[in-house]
């Protein structure tokens, strides 16, 4: 667990300073991730390193965001009279978005899966 | 009652205290979450937020000593999403077969909710701030916070529209998802992950592991998408006349108003 742990603060730490150094917009957990995911595909034996650790925080995941989740409900009054505006276009867009973007997944799958047995079946 | 008061007063000041609560308002969350079988309001980091916001309000307690005890949770946000590589890892059979679908699904999704979030929010009369706030509010807080400063937005404005987003798109995508009859995992968590970031990837996670590693991918997608592509949509949207601001001159192009830190009372902007 504690190579584990070493493991993704080294590859965080490395994600900070490389989207630091490089001006990069991405923030640095995020280009952790990707290292990451090179590294373990380079060396497929660091999968069995980190495994058990991530999939206990990623199990997890959810409370990592009650910090943030309790100091947005301080702001809400901020809002004022666009509270209505901000809530409907939050929640419309929301929508739209896991709609639009699921189906579209589906139709590309079908349409690939189809010429890939149109390919197997040539 | 001094004790209490003296008590009180020395664990108010401990980091101990909003620690224990967050994980214990979690906690109850989750068990909410469980006896409450999938009602889609019931979500363990809502009720989390509420017990706890409620409880700051009731001891008079500013956000920033709260801060202090729940950092440690906050803290591990960066290691977890560096972990999301190890779901992801797993999937790269299923993900490199799913190439197409996983680029057309990111660019509609990442595109539907920032144009409809701000033809909304424009439609019911929001202002040039809260536009720029809005538009990269489906991607992970650092990089919308930094798309919208760039912008000239405020950061704490963006971090709320963010947070908001992610809560929403948690609670609602599995009563959604089920509604439209979607069974194919890779899909849902996609569509989740790109429009409702690391909460919706939270979400998707307690659901299937396959639909957490294609929500943290398209999370992660979306991030690099989203600075992209919001700067581009705001200038649109603001160069339309919408947020209040009149249309610009023939000769203020878009990457005019999108230079570093315009003042948001510039001459051609809100009044």
């Amino acid at each position: 667990m504690i190579h584990a742990l070493a493991l993704l603060l080294t590859v965080q730490l490395a994600g900070v300073v490389l989207t630091g150094a490089l001006g990069l917009a991405v923030p640095g957990p995020v280009l952790g991730m990707a290292l990451l995911l090179a590294a373990l595909m380079a060396v497929p034996r660091l999968v069995a390193v980190v495994a058990p650790t991530a999939r206990v925080i990623l199990g997890h995941l959810a409370i990592l965001f009650v910090p943030a989740g309790v100091g947005v409900v301080g702001h809400i009054a901020r809002l004022g009279d666009e509270a209505l505006a901000v809530g409907l276009a939050i929640a419309v867009s929301t929508v739209l978005a896991i709609v639009v973007g699921a189906l579209t997944f589906v139709a590309v799958a079908r349409l690939t899966d189809r010429s890939d047995r149109a390919d197997r079946d040539a | 009652m001094r004790e209490f008061a003296e008590i009180w007063s020395y664990l108010s000041d401990a980091p101990l205290l909003w620690l224990t609560a967050t994980l214990v308002a979690y906690a109850i969350g989750d068990a909410a979450a469980r006896a409450a079988r999938g009602a889609a309001l019931v979500n363990p980091v809502l009720v989390a937020v509420a017990l706890l916001a409620g409880l700051l309000w009731l001891t008079d307690t500013p956000y920033a000593v709260y801060f202090e005890g729940a950092q440690f949770v906050h803290f591990l946000l960066g290691p977890a999403t560096v972990a999301l590589a190890v779901p992801l890892y797993d999937s790269l059979p299923r993900l490199r077969r799913a190439l197409l679908p996983v680029a057309a699904a990111l660019v509609a999704g990442s595109l539907t909710a920032m144009a409809s979030a701000l033809a909304v929010a424009a439609w019911l009369g929001a202002g040039r701030e809260t536009l720029i706030a809005l538009a990269p509010k489906s991607t992970t807080a650092p990089v919308a916070i930094g798309i919208a400063e760039a912008v000239g937005g405020s950061p704490t404005l963006t971090a709320v529209l963010v947070i908001a987003t992610g809560l929403f798109g948690a609670v609602i995508a599995t009563p959604l998802l089920n509604a439209l009859g979607l069974r194919d995992w890779r899909a849902r968590g996609l569509a989740v992950g790109v429009a409702a970031h690391g909460i919706g990837t939270a979400r998707a996670m307690q659901v299937n592991p396959e639909a957490g590693a294609f929500a943290g991918l398209g999370m992660a997608l979306n991030a690099v998408l989203t600075a992209v592509l919001a700067p581009l949509a705001l200038g649109l949207a603001l160069q339309a006349g919408w947020g209040g601001a009149p249309a610009p001159q023939a000769g203020a192009t878009a990457a005019g108003m999108l230079g570093p830190r315009p003042s948001v009372t510039s001459p051609q902007g809100v009044p």
